[in-house]
């Protein structure tokens, strides 16, 4: 069994794994290990996103026109990355909301057997918005190596955009996170079609115009360490 | 799978280097429909030409391209393609595509043609369609990715208004697929300032299913570029 993992209750960024550097350690027996330096900058203008978490492993978060895993969906429609992370010991999350214009910087370290980035936050005033990667594979970086992504907002597919404050848990709304329920009309994980707000027409929308988004909406530059 | 392509830039066009010489390449063809409420009717894909075009911005739609914008009929496009030689996969789908769906194909080139063009109309809209304009086929083996954007065709007015017309010329939209289409709208619009092929502006929709300005669910068929993305596997 794998240890509890702290930062489903807490505001830990890094774990110790972390410290084990390629090729520094001396047991035979352990996996080599490398870790890259992760940093995410929110590019939209009136958007938090959650806190960003991330983990190297082999099993993608999601699958772009496949319907989203319920830990998935809890991310994209409340912020909540516990099931994501949940077991995973060497799973990262940033300790507080990632602020449009601000940066946050994880680092993430895995098994040189699975170096396949997994990363998520959601953008809180909205549905079911969500940004990050799945499964890119970052074993052919060497070290000092950066790739920049400028990444999309995608949409779970798991709860209608209906924009109402009752159902948006962000600032914009203060509502609902998280519910079983799956009512969108396209049920797959997808590019997000944006909101629509209030000054577009929708009278009963808890978003107005600064909410509105275009792609992208995440930059990330990984740093091979 | 773990190569997926990842959406690390949205310039639709990366930067290739020059193709070489002209030769017969076999290609693996994916293409997703990246929108969330929006589908394509029956693609068109084909390798033809240097120099030739189903589409350009900037400039007037054919007849071919209108019948195909306003309502999903390939076939004035594919006989242009015939005349051209261009090697060409029709409805590789086999009907529409769906939201977050993808189809995968296999396209045979000859060796004049050199560079790949795609078109699907985008439902529900008046004239917009999903297009990759004449890009070169890489001629180094590998695989390489594209996003597409959403074009509106310049040749109908885009009032919003589901009535089954998509006959070139005839206002409205044909249906939407997804069945969140409204009825009675009064139209956002009779005019079309741009009668030249340009980016679609997106839709305006309203929360009215039963009147309103529009047929189209203001939060249900909106979109953002990219619409879709081709990735091509050169053998």
């Amino acid at each position: 069994m794998k240890p509890i993992n702290l930062l489903r209750y807490g505001g830990l960024t890094l774990l110790a794994s972390s410290l084990l550097i390629t090729g520094c350690s001396s047991d035979d027996d352990e996996m080599e290990m490398r870790s890259f330096r992760i940093e995410l900058l929110n590019l939209t203008a009136n958007q938090p996103m959650s806190p960003p978490a991330a983990l190297l492993d082999d099993s993608d978060w999601w699958q772009d026109g496949e319907a989203a895993s319920v830990a998935l969906e809890k991310l994209a429609e409340s912020g909540d990355a516990a099931d994501l992370i949940a077991g995973e010991s060497d799973a990262v999350q940033a300790a507080g909301l990632l602020l449009p214009g601000q940066t946050v910087e994880l680092t993430v370290s895995g098994e040189v057997d699975e170096l396949h980035l997994q990363l998520a936050t959601m953008l809180v005033n909205s549905n079911d918005a969500f940004s990050g990667i799945s499964g890119k594979e970052l074993g052919a970086l060497s070290t000092g190596d950066q790739l920049m992504l400028w990444l999309p907002a995608r949409d779970a597919g798991t709860e209608a955009n209906s924009e109402t404050a009752a159902t948006i848990p962000g600032p914009a709304g203060g509502g609902e996170g998280f519910n079983a329920d799956r009512d969108d009309s396209t049920g797959v994980v997808t590019l997000h079609p944006g909101v629509t707000g209030q000054e577009n027409g929708a009278a009963d929308s808890a978003l107005d115009q600064s909410h509105r988004f275009d792609n992208p909406v995440l930059r990330v530059t990984i740093t091979a360490l | 799978m773990h190569n997926k392509t990842l959406l690390a830039s949205l310039i639709a066009l990366p930067v290739l280097g020059l193709t070489g010489l002209a030769e017969a390449a076999e290609l693996d063809i994916r293409i997703t429909n990246l929108t969330h409420g929006n589908h394509f009717t029956p693609l068109l894909v084909a390798a033809h030409p240097a120099g030739q075009h189903l589409f350009q911005a900037g400039e007037a739609a054919s007849s071919s391209l209108q019948a195909m914008a306003e309502g999903g009929d390939i076939s004035g496009l594919a006989s242009d393609l015939a005349t051209m030689n261009a090697d060409v996969v029709e409805n590789p789908a086999g009907g529409l595509m769906a939201p977050g769906s993808s189809t995968e194909f296999q396209l045979s080139t000859s060796m004049d043609n050199m560079q790949l063009s795609v078109v699907a109309m985008i439902l529900p809209t008046n004239d917009g369609f999903v297009g990759l304009d004449a890009i070169d086929i890489p001629s180094e083996p590998g695989t390489y990715s594209w996003t597409l954007n959403a074009w509106d065709a310049g040749t109908e007015a885009n009032d919003e208004i589901i009535n089954g017309g998509g006959a070139p010329g005839v206002a409205g939209i044909p249906a939407d697929p997804l069945g969140k289409g409204g009825m009675n709208a009064t139209g956002v619009t009779d005019m079309e300032s741009n009668d030249r092929v340009h980016i679609h502006r997106g839709i305006i929709g309203d929360s009215d299913p039963a009147a309103g300005i529009s047929d189209l669910d203001s939060r249900v068929h909106r979109w953002l570029n990219p619409v879709a993305r081709i990735t091509i596997t050169v053998n």
